[in-house]
């Protein structure tokens, strides 16, 4: 299990435990946080699971492909650390990751 | 009132649950129309994720969503539906006789006796872009569609967003307004690349000026945009002045009218019960994604199977007093005749 720390907009923090190859918005679902909608499900078709990753993260993360940049233009308040969170996959490496939910979602 | 349509059952939205409903509601001799704002039927599947493929359609181990929306409309062919797209529909009154008169945003009124949404997320509508006041502008300087070109002859326009809307209407208005500026968060774009060409090649010759960035806030008075600033290009803010803005964002779904139509709501879902999927509203149903009712699941299939429970209770509120004979497609002849297949 690899631990992910969301925080939402509020401050809130949820720290929770996820399957590796399960994505940062499923467990984001999962566990309630507020702020990620995820409308279309995980298709990246619709840019309501946008998150921020924490900086210390950004380049273990990566960067999002052409897809996903073209989803994020639909996106809130879009900044250099911007992610879709159904596109990015739990992995071992990633254990610790911080992502902070955006102010709304579109 | 010259021109109303009348059918026997009126569906609001065209997605895959609205389709199927036009098959049961067609093998209990029910006839159909169907509306929807989007210009083609297939709703979330056609507009958001055509190509992707979908894996719990039962003896499907694998469609594409616009495989299925295909298949569907072969389907429901024997029963020729009637459909009318790009509406949105707006109020709906209850008649004497028991029907239902509902009326679209361009005015178009149908009635019918049984009305049943499936309208899945709610109607796609233009997504409003996050720019802080911006609600106080639209309509009279922020337009999120070109209705008539003229309106724009002379004004300093400013364009925002990367796919193809944003790119064609920079190119088909850029001979006509005073000023033409493009403004996107990043310089690569969805749109096509012969129209990214053609929009380089203008600002080349200083016809138009794109900008990187993100338009962060807007200033005039009474609705009357004078500029908008744009935040995060290379250059740091910058302020454009501007009297007209189009903001293409994508579409996102809300419910829209058919919150004010009367029926029970809870949170955006129409509540049903399981035996009919009627709402509080004895005549109207729901079925598919829009619909609630304890254990229910977001599903196609769910979908699927709410329509053909449906079709039942409204048969008993088309034709009152007829004896419903349960029958199967593979064994029943009329239930062949109805379908084509029988001869």
């Amino acid at each position: 299990m690899t631990k992910l720390t969301y925080i939402a907009h509020d401050g809130t923090r949820f720290d929770v435990e996820a399957e590796n190859g399960s994505t940062v918005m499923e467990n984001a679902i999962r566990n309630a946080v507020p702020g990620i909608e995820a409308e279309c499900g995980g298709a990246c078709a619709c840019a309501t699971c946008h998150v921020y990753v924490d900086e210390a993260w950004t380049a273990e993360v990566g960067e999002p492909e052409a897809m996903e940049e073209d989803m994020l233009d639909f996106a809130y308040d879009v900044r250099p650390n911007s992610r879709l969170s159904c596109q990015i996959k739990v992995r071992d490496a990633l254990d610790g990751l911080v992502v902070r939910v955006p102010e709304r979602q579109g | 009132m010259s021109n109303t349509i009348k059918t026997d059952v009126l569906i609001v939205g065209a997605g895959p649950v609205g389709l199927f409903a036009v098959f049961e509601l067609g093998l209990l001799d029910m006839k159909c129309h169907l509306i929807d704002i989007l210009d083609r039927p297939g709703g979330q599947c056609a507009e958001l994720y055509p190509e992707k493929p979908i894996y719990d359609i039962p003896g499907w181990p694998t469609i594409s969503a616009q495989g299925l929306v295909d298949k569907l409309i072969e389907q429901i062919h024997p029963f020729k539906p009637e459909f009318t797209f790009n509406r949105m529909v707006s109020s709906l009154q209850k008649l004497d006789d028991g029907s239902f008169r509902v009326a679209t945003d361009e005015g178009e009124l149908f009635e019918a006796k049984v009305v049943v949404i499936a309208a899945g997320g709610g109607s796609f509508q233009p997504k409003r872009p996050p720019i802080p006041g911006i609600e106080a502008y639209e309509g009279k300087s922020v337009f999120y569609s070109v209705r008539r070109m003229e309106e724009f002859r002379g004004h300093d326009l400013v364009i925002v967003g990367g796919g193809d809307s944003a790119l064609d209407w920079t190119l088909n208005l850029q001979p006509i307004a005073k000023s033409v500026t493009l403004v996107h968060r990043r310089p690569e774009f969805r749109a096509a690349p012969d129209s990214v060409n053609k929009m380089y090649a203008l600002q080349e010759m200083k016809q138009l000026k794109f900008l990187v960035g993100q338009v962060s806030g807007l200033a005039g008075t009474d609705g009357q945009l004078s500029s908008a600033t744009i935040k995060g290009g290379p250059d740091g803010d910058v302020e454009v002045p501007c009297t007209r803005m189009l903001p293409f964002f994508g579409l996102t779904m809300k419910l829209g009218p058919i919150a004010e139509w009367g029926l029970n709501l809870n949170e955006n879902l129409i509540p049903v019960d399981t035996e009919k999927f009627q709402t509080s509203i004895p005549g109207i149903f729901a079925v598919g994604d829009i619909n609630w009712y304890p254990g229910k699941l977001k599903l196609i299939l769910s979908g699927f199977h709410e329509v053909a429970l449906m079709a039942q209770a409204a048969k008993r509120i088309i034709s009152p007093g007829e004896r419903i004979v349960f029958q199967y497609t593979t064994s029943s002849t009329s239930l062949q005749k109805k379908l084509g297949v029988h001869d």
